[in-house]
């Protein structure tokens, strides 16, 4: 660039002034910006999920065979979804939490569709790991809810972050009921 | 070499700080700003940049490619489907890397033309050229095998037709194959490793290309008039003039390369590529992809097997004694009127056996691959070394900035003996 200096069409010192070069400069960066953005973007969007990925988005699954106070574990794009059949006293005890305590606040009402169906993602909030919860013998934690192994977080019957590391309550995913006892994920 | 800091000449502190450690901003600002370039290039020199260009694209696309590839006989074939109908972009990238491999060739048979015709491989230069032979076997190997993953029947046939080369090789020759393959047929552990090294081999070429430069970089680049040069009036720094020469040729690469991949893709290939591999059915018409066609052309013109094999193998690694074969001292073919028609005629026993490749095994393509073959080889092994002996070369330039400027420059007429003699500081 000390070149620059020398070349007949720079501007006098002390005259700073937008010269033919500076402009040159400037639109040849300007497309090969552009140019560098059109390379990149097939590249990048190539790691994005397939369309055969997306055309896995969706599960269904048939609610008959959980009875009250069972829970089942589905596959949901790669993902465990729990789904529980609550009995009345758990719901209650979810509902009688104060919003207030909570650190990631939710009442039990905005997490359910039909009061004794909790649909969960059973992703640990913190790491990725899976709780447990799901089957009788399982630990379930403090809370009565689900128990992170890998770093000790406590979910209540509602799948809310009661104590432990883990920032927010476990997500619950879009769903319908297809009818009162099938649903679809995703 | 001296122990402690480099004495750096960049002003910025923190690249200075930096390059007084590890001198790289010193080495590109002597390698690629300053370093004395020939000032009389032609397009033709353009051609050693666009063959880097085109390994980085080629490693560019086959990486991401390779995300969504499966090496398995089972999903190969349907991988490369999906990767063309469900992944986004993923036409565009293997469409990219498939005429990527046809735009490598027609580039790097460019430059080989060029060295060819220019005398690049002459005395200092013969290692260079040496090395580049032997990116050129790696890239043929590459290609190969490349072309072996889709999995479709020419894939199957032709990795069953040239591994079956090693065969002929009398007692060892089984053994090898069979090695190859890691089977008894071209199957799952053969697409496996191939696979493997596919991944491999294109980084080895990047590690015999940065050989293949830095041996440049010390000789210097040969140029058309082949004369080497005398001192500064004959160069010009790399850096604006060639950066810019060679990106004018970059456009033009790729205008071309991108009017094959978006108008017609598949204008090279085979449509039998798109029928997946059947172990049990060769294809009626099984011929390589254009760019091996002159080398399977002399091995179809050959009656014997072994020897088939053998002048196919050494139609290339004639090429490594090119050096010593051409006797004659003058580089360019402008200056060897009688040498430069036999070199043209090369070319066209090369096309020629292009095209018999292509065809089948029949008259008069047999009889005119002969006859192509037995003058391919003449060119190396007899005319040229004759050559440099009988052939009377044509006057030399003094220097290239004689040539160069001579006439234009100096408003007509010789230069006047002082003018020419006064920037003639020897370098």
């Amino acid at each position: 660039m000390a070149d620059m200096a020398t070349q007949p069409s720079a501007p006098p010192a002390g005259a700073p002034q937008a010269t033919k070069r500076d402009f040159l400069t400037l639109t040849a960066t300007a497309f090969a910006a552009v140019g560098v953005g059109a390379i990149v973007w097939p590249f990048i969007a190539s790691m994005n999920p397939a369309r055969d990925v997306l055309a896995l988005s969706s599960t269904e699954v048939d609610l008959t065979p959980i009875a009250t106070g069972m829970a089942v574990t589905v596959m949901w794009r790669g993902k465990p979804v729990f789904v529980r059949n609550r009995t009345a006293e758990e719901i209650a005890t979810a509902r009688a939490v104060p919003v207030s305590e909570l650190r990631d606040p939710q009442t039990d009402q905005s997490r359910v569709q039909r009061d004794n169906w909790l649909v969960m993602v059973g992703v640990c909030t913190h790491l990725g790991c899976v709780p447990l919860g799901q089957r009788p013998t399982d630990v379930r934690g403090d809370f009565s809810g689900w128990f992170c192994p890998c770093h000790g977080s406590h979910y209540d019957g509602s799948g809310r972050i009661r104590k432990g590391p883990a920032p927010a309550n476990l997500a619950v995913p879009q769903y319908t009921f297809l009818t009162p006892t099938q649903i679809r994920i995703g | 070499m001296a122990i402690g800091l480099h004495n750096s000449q960049v002003t910025n502190p923190v690249l200075r700080w930096v390059d007084q450690r590890l001198p790289v901003i010193t080495m590109i600002q002597k390698e690629y700003g300053t370093f004395p370039t020939p000032r009389n290039f032609n397009y033709f020199w353009n051609f050693g940049a666009l063959a880097m260009i085109n390994l980085v694209i080629m490693i560019a696309t086959g990486i991401f490619l390779a995300m969504h590839y499966q090496p398995n006989t089972a999903m190969a074939f349907e991988s490369v489907e999906h990767i063309m109908r469900d992944v986004n972009f993923g036409w565009l990238i293997r469409y990219v890397h498939m005429n990527g491999a046809s735009m490598f060739f027609i580039v790097v048979y460019t430059h080989i033309f060029r060295g060819l015709y220019y005398g690049s491989y002459k005395a200092p230069r013969e290692l260079l050229w040496m090395l580049g032979v032997v990116i050129f076997l790696l890239m043929m190997a590459t290609a190969f095998m490349g072309y072996v993953l889709p999995w479709g029947q020419m894939s199957l046939w032709g990795a069953v037709v040239i591994t079956n080369l090693f065969s002929a090789f009398p007692v060892v020759g089984d053994f090898i194959v069979t090695l190859l393959w890691g089977g008894f047929s071209v199957d799952n552990p053969t697409l496996n490793r191939f696979f493997a090294l596919h991944y491999l081999m294109p980084f080895m070429i990047v590690g015999v290309v940065f050989l293949h430069v830095a041996a440049l970089h010390i000789t210097g680049s040969n140029n058309p008039l082949g004369v080497e040069p005398k001192g500064p009036q004959d160069t010009i720094p790399f850096h604006p003039y060639y950066t810019i020469k060679d990106t004018v040729g970059i456009v033009v690469y790729l205008m071309v390369f991108a009017a094959l991949v978006f108008f017609s893709p598949n204008y090279l290939g085979h449509p039998d590529n798109y029928i997946p591999a059947n172990p049990l059915s060769t294809p009626a018409h099984i011929v390589p992809e254009w760019y091996f066609l002159p080398y399977y052309a002399i091995l179809r013109a050959v009656p014997d097997k072994l020897g088939g094999v053998i002048l196919m193998f050494s139609s290339i690694l004639v090429w490594l004694a090119l050096p010593w074969l051409d006797t004659s001292k003058v580089r360019s073919m402008n200056f060897r009127p009688v040498a430069r028609i036999f070199f043209l005629l090369w070319c066209v026993s090369f096309g020629v056996l292009m095209y018999c490749g292509g065809k089948p095994v029949e008259e008069p393509f047999v009889t005119v691959s002969r006859i192509a073959t037995a003058y391919y080889f003449a060119y190396f092994l007899v005319i040229l070394p004759l050559l440099g002996r009988f052939e009377r070369p044509m006057p030399l330039p003094e220097s290239i900035s004689r040539a160069v400027l001579g006439m234009k420059a100096m408003g007509g007429g010789p230069l006047p003996a002082g003018a020419a003699a006064k920037p003639m500081e020897k370098a």
